[in-house]
């Protein structure tokens, strides 16, 4: 009879433990999608630079400095691993990506051009889909954190493999205003 | 929202289930009736079938009922980037587009999961909507497929078809029938009355169960868009527009993102959406609280 207990027992605690593993298996993979999205849509993005020089470069040679910086934040961006230095890079690649467009404003002959609007078309939208896969990683990476700090998965996290919690894809500071503020559900 | 999409795979089994009893219900009286076991067999059998078709086929036939056209990207690029930066921020693959020629604005979701998931919206959407009204009305869209709500839609729609069938096999069995056995009164009784009723009952659940996930698509997409007042700016120009349907169709009605049928006021009971001013309002509510 003590026996039938204790094998009960052990059989309960193997399931439970095998549905806490799956979960955190889940999660960490979906998260690691996730991030797989992220780095499509920023390498989509990169991909559109070299041709949006080009075609300012036609206008406006004298600003070199401007190009160079964007040339050199974005091979910065393409070479950044991790989620912390890709991240570091995205902002700033942002930051000189903006001071082109600025340079851009002062030629409206630059921006009456039909490739000039289509690639700045391009990059709306490419920007668009970062945000939105950043959205999707931000909530998965959140979950997976959730769940390896709850009762009971947060004693048997480390000895089941999964020693530390995600990063999050941080946003730069307006972005940030906005997230602190979410929205309230209430049924 | 991973719970809600378990309680609706539960759901669905309940609804498989609780028709699947009435289908049997409405077999074995019809089989008491004939006396023979073989037409309860036959009808299950025909039953089986047409749900089965009903529930592969349904996405495809709902959309081909409202004379839906499926496009690509460069046949409107503004509709397929909304649609696409959303499944992105859902996490969902891109669900087929479909747009429909219909100056009223209304959408709908349908398919049996994700992977077979399409999404279809009206002409008159697309003028009628700036693009956070757009965005909002398909987020709305988009919970659906992501909570599975598209999956119990398609089940209820099929199931209630069958249900329908076999009550229509019934009535007409009892007008054509040839002679006159007098010892199946009481069973001719009560085959009548079930097949009355059988059709109501499931378009009643079927109603009940499309009212509720509603209010929650339109929560869970406030939280996948961040800005419920998209939405709920949007359901306020439909209000004024009207959302009826030139070819309002009652199999389908459930599956839109407001009522395309006329006559909204009939009663609670069988309508297949909750009033738009109180959807307005829980939405204006959640935006307040921010």
């Amino acid at each position: 009879m003590t026996w039938i207990i204790i094998g009960a027992v052990v059989v309960v605690i193997i399931l439970a433990l095998a549905a806490m593993y799956n979960g955190l298996v889940r999660l960490n993979q979906q998260a690691n999608e996730a991030w797989s999205d992220i780095t499509v849509q920023i390498k989509r993005r990169l991909d559109l630079i070299p041709n949006l020089v080009e075609t300012v470069r036609g206008y406006a040679k004298h600003e070199k400095t401007v190009f160079e910086d964007v040339t050199k934040a974005r091979a910065q961006t393409l070479n950044a691993q991790g989620v912390k230095e890709t991240a570091k890079a995205e902002n700033q690649f942002e930051q000189t990506l903006k001071s082109l467009f600025a340079v851009a404003e002062n030629y409206p002959q630059l921006r009456a051009t039909e490739n000039f609007q289509k690639l700045q078309d391009e990059l709306t939208d490419t920007e668009d889909k970062i945000m939105a896969s950043r959205r999707f990683y931000n909530g998965v990476v959140r979950d997976f954190n959730t769940k390896r700090k709850v009762f009971p998965t947060n004693i048997f996290a480390n000895m089941l493999g999964f020693k530390q919690d995600k990063e999050f894809f941080e946003l730069d500071e307006a972005d940030q205003a906005a997230a602190e503020k979410p929205v309230a559900v209430k049924f | 929202m991973y719970s809600e999409i378990t309680s609706n795979k539960r759901r669905s089994v309940l609804l498989l289930f609780v028709f699947s009893l009435l289908a049997g219900l409405l077999a074995w009286v019809l089989g008491a009736y004939a006396q023979s076991a073989g037409v309860t067999v036959f009808v299950l059998i025909i039953a089986l079938v047409y749900a089965i078709t009903g529930y592969f086929a349904g996405g495809r036939m709902s959309l081909a009922l409202n004379g839906a056209q499926e496009i690509q990207k460069k046949d409107n690029v503004r509709l397929w980037r909304v649609v696409e930066n959303l499944a992105i921020t859902d996490g969902l693959p891109m669900p087929k587009v479909y747009i429909m020629q219909d100056p009223s604005p209304n959408a709908f979701a349908t398919g049996r999961d994700p992977r077979h998931s399409a999404v279809c919206v009206t002409t008159g959407l697309l003028d009628i909507m700036n693009d956070q009204e757009l965005q909002g009305v398909l987020a709305h869209e988009l919970s659906h497929i992501k909570n599975y709500d598209i999956r119990v839609a398609m089940l209820a729609f099929a199931l209630t078809a069958v249900i329908g069938v076999i009550a229509d096999f019934m009535l007409r069995m009892v007008w054509f029938r040839d002679n006159d056995r007098n010892n199946n009164q009481l069973i001719l009784i009560i085959g009548i009355v079930a097949a009355i009723l059988a059709p109501l009952i499931a378009v009643m659940i079927q109603l009940a169960v499309s009212r509720k996930r509603e209010y929650l698509a339109d929560a869970s997409g406030a939280l996948t868009t961040r800005y419920p007042e998209g939405l709920a700016s949007a359901l306020e120009k439909i209000a004024q527009h009207g959302s009826v349907l030139k070819r309002g169709n009652t199999s389908t009605a459930h599956f839109f993102f407001a009522n395309p049928l006329k006559g909204q006021s009939i009663s609670k009971l069988f309508s297949t959406h909750p009033p738009l001013q109180d959807r307005i309002a829980r939405l204006r509510k959640m935006g307040s609280h921010a």
